[in-house]
């Protein structure tokens, strides 16, 4: 028996993206209401779930006028109940609806863990292909500016070392886009991590539909001196970094997997087989990091190429602290970044 | 008989002291001597200086976000009179600093933490009181864990755990009162329901007609108390307190109050609130009601009352002070206190910071400024 919920028509992968160049210059919070709201008109099944997502319009105002638009019935606020949200979306989703759960922070979802980690992924495999869990978890993730020990969780090195739910960490408006349409289309559930420091950024956003298909990373330098690998907000250090470093004529290769399940494991091979060096940027804890992940599949799979052992930029092995002062110590930053590249070219 | 009631309940709601200043003298004579209704009430204007000064400081640049607790200062009052300072434990969440301060927490730590330092939350030695916390719910548990530990310990000691009404939403809630009164634990579980939890209406929260009413599931008593009536609170707290005291277990208090702030600084609760409803409970507040009663008793006066507003002005401007010239922490603070013991990787990190971590290669030391998108 196959449920309704895995007859879900795939995007078209195969069309070409549209230019990311262009004067339509949006938020990336508004980028993902616009994939939200698309989907939402496209497929009725659709719908968004989470504390204050309808009449406050999200607690980062991602949901902006989605409530007037789709009414209280597709826009859901919810008790304070995390585990109770995740785990009625999951049993809407296996019911066959299409459910988007918004974590006010992904910090927040741990209290709804089991749910998340334990059902929702498992559902599938558990039922040997009966119950499907079609259902995007998204949310933001990872240090906003002084929130605390508690509140500014990086929960991808964590969550992502469970089978059979996907992860994607976009860092910038246009793939937001594009990934979270693709998310909401997916037949399995999907951990979609935004970075509050990312959401006010503005860029080109295509008006017309396009889907970004998972375990595809972006170049977005080119250079043959070091690959650079990163996603989600730490881009944009190593992107600065890419300026410094081209001031002084080293050119790196940097790629933005804006995926981490799937990884696009042989583009960075294929990048270390052109630069025979790698720096891995995560702003998660250094141990059993998607950074680690990383570095294991390059000694792995790319071994041959490498003329320096790879090296991670990652946080401190600590708690994320509260202070100004020590946050800034704590976290990665592009200082950091040319000088481990630098690093490997000695 | 083939149906048949098999339980029934009811929950009272307790007034002493109401809006105009009326006293139930049935229930309140003697409650609270004069001399301490006069110092709750200065520590009550004291605390709501600090309040509106804390959100000037966050509103000039000098505070990171700050919960207001105006309004609800005779809940947090209330309890903590109900309860023996150095012997029985708080643990609080975020909106019920005027206990916290009568327990023995200095005031600047409030605003130090706010301000954006980990040290505010470093309790000082002999002061019962948990760290603030921000996950939401979490703590009730710990509050039902330490109180059952002080039961095991014979210590005599009572637990008062303050959460908001939608903090009942978290499982962790159910989980906490199951516990205590399965366990017996002494501890009072005490809900500010200050109908709002950020945008979302206490209906919204929650289908029971009242919050107290959820301790019958669990076998507990619970009262629904005028949570803006500092006679009423004290006086259901103290009972509940005394019951935990003797050995007869948890109680359920819902204290009907009102968050006449914003949910914290960063938000603006006009978008979501009519300004009528705002109104009708400023004109239920405790710091009016209570000086309505002291002026009923001639224990105050206009003189007296300029007289505390200053000294509450002088207290708080010190407070500021003392908060404001504590310097930033020093930067081995990143590593200090991770484990009990520092082991020998992680004092190589603070000694030698960005040398010699995992995933920091030696070369790794440029600390630059963070790009800031907000
Ligand atoms: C587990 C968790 N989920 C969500 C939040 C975000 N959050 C912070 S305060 C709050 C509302 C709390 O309302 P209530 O319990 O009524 O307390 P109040 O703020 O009204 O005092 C929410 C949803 C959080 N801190 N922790
Ligand atoms: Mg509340």
């Amino acid at each position: 028996m196959t449920t309704t919920t895995l007859d879900i028509p795939a995007p078209d992968f195969t069309a070409p993206l549209p230019p990311r160049d262009g004067d339509r210059v949006i938020q990336f919070r508004q980028a993902l209401r616009e994939a939200m709201s698309e989907e939402m008109r496209r497929d009725h099944r659709v719908f968004l779930l989470g504390e204050e997502v309808a009449h406050y319009h999200g607690a980062y105002k991602i949901s902006e006028g989605m409530l007037e638009e789709f009414g209280d019935k597709r826009i859901i606020d919810t008790p304070i109940s995390e585990s109770g949200f995740a785990g009625l979306g999951i049993g809407a989703a296996m019911y066959g609806l299409r459910p988007i759960v918004e974590f006010m922070s992904w910090s927040f979802s741990l209290v709804a863990a089991d749910q998340i980690l334990n059902n929702a992924p498992k559902m599938l495999y558990m039922s040997g292909g009966q119950w499907g869990c079609p259902i995007v978890f998204r949310g933001n993730d990872g240090a906003g500016g002084q929130l605390g020990p508690t509140h500014s969780w990086c929960v991808e090195g964590l969550f992502a070392n469970v089978p059979g739910l996907k992860m994607v960490i976009p860092s910038n408006p246009y793939d937001a886009k594009g990934l979270l349409k693709a998310a909401i289309r997916d037949p399995d559930p999907v951990f979609f991590l935004e970075n509050e420091r990312l959401l006010a950024d503005r860029a080109h956003v295509p008006e017309q539909e396009y889907y970004i298909p998972f375990g595809t990373a972006a170049r977005l330098r080119e250079g043959d001196a070091c690959t650079l690998v990163s996603f989600g907000r730490p881009v944009h250090f190593c992107l600065e970094a890419c300026d410094e470093l081209a001031a002084d004529g080293i050119d790196c290769d940097l790629l933005d997997m804006r995926t981490i399940r799937p990884l696009d494991i042989d583009s960075i091979i294929q990048s270390l087989a052109k630069t025979n060096r790698i720096v891995v940027v995560d702003q998660s804890w250094p141990f059993s990091s998607i950074a680690s992940e990383v570095v294991t599949q390059v000694c792995e799979k790319g071994f041959d190429h490498l003329d320096h052992p790879p090296v991670r930029v990652n946080t401190e092995d600590v708690p994320t602290p509260y202070a100004a002062n020590l946050e800034a110590a704590y976290l990665p930053n592009p200082g950091r970044i040319v000088s481990a590249v630098k690093e490997t070219l000695r | 008989m083939p149906r048949r009631t098999v339980y029934e309940a009811k929950v009272e709601f307790v007034q002493i002291l109401d809006e105009d200043g009326g006293f139930d003298e049935k229930l309140g004579k003697d409650l609270i001597s004069d001399e301490q209704v006069v110092a709750l009430y200065e520590h009550m204007v004291t605390c709501r200086e600090l309040d509106e000064i804390a959100f000037k400081l966050q509103r000039s640049g000098r505070m990171g976000t700050f919960p207001q607790n105006k309004g609800q200062e005779a809940a947090a009052i209330g309890t903590a009179h109900a309860l023996i300072k150095g012997t029985d434990w708080l643990v609080p969440c975020y909106r019920e600093n005027a206990a916290l301060f009568m327990h023995g927490l200095p005031m600047h730590y409030i605003l130090l933490h706010w301000m954006g330092d980990e040290r505010g939350n470093e309790i000082p030695p002999g002061v019962n009181i948990t760290p603030l916390c921000i996950p939401i719910g979490t703590h009730m548990l710990h509050a039902a864990g330490i109180a059952y530990a002080s039961k095991l310990r014979n210590e005599g000691r009572v637990v008062a755990t303050f959460f908001g009404d939608g903090a009942t939403s978290e499982g962790d809630f159910h989980e906490a009162m199951n516990f205590a009164s399965v366990f017996q634990a002494p501890i009072v579980f005490l809900c500010q329901n200050n109908q709002w939890a950020i945008s979302v209406p206490r209906e919204s929260q929650t289908a029971s007609e009242t919050f107290a009413q959820k301790a019958i599931a669990y076998g507990m008593p619970g009262t629904q108390v005028d949570g803006n009536d500092l006679f009423g609170v004290y006086k259901v707290v103290k009972e509940a307190v005394d019951r935990a005291r003797d050995g007869g277990g948890p109680s359920l208090i819902e204290a009907v109050t009102y968050r006449l702030g914003d949910h914290t600084t960063a938000d603006d609760a006009r978008r979501y609130r009519d300004q009528a409803e705002l109104d009708a409970w400023l004109a239920k507040d405790p710091l009016i009601r209570l000086r309505k009663y002291l002026e009923t008793n001639d224990l105050w006066d206009d003189q007296m009352q300029t007289e505390l507003d200053e000294k509450a002005k002088v207290i708080v401007r010190e407070v500021v002070k003392t908060a404001e010239g504590i310097e930033s922490p020093a930067t081995e603070d990143l590593f200090n206190y991770t484990f009990a013991n520092l082991p020998d990787g992680i004092i190589t990190q603070r000694d030698t910071l960005r040398t010699a971590s995992i995933g920091q290669n030696p070369a790794q030391i440029g600390l630059r400024t963070q790009r800031q998108n907000a």
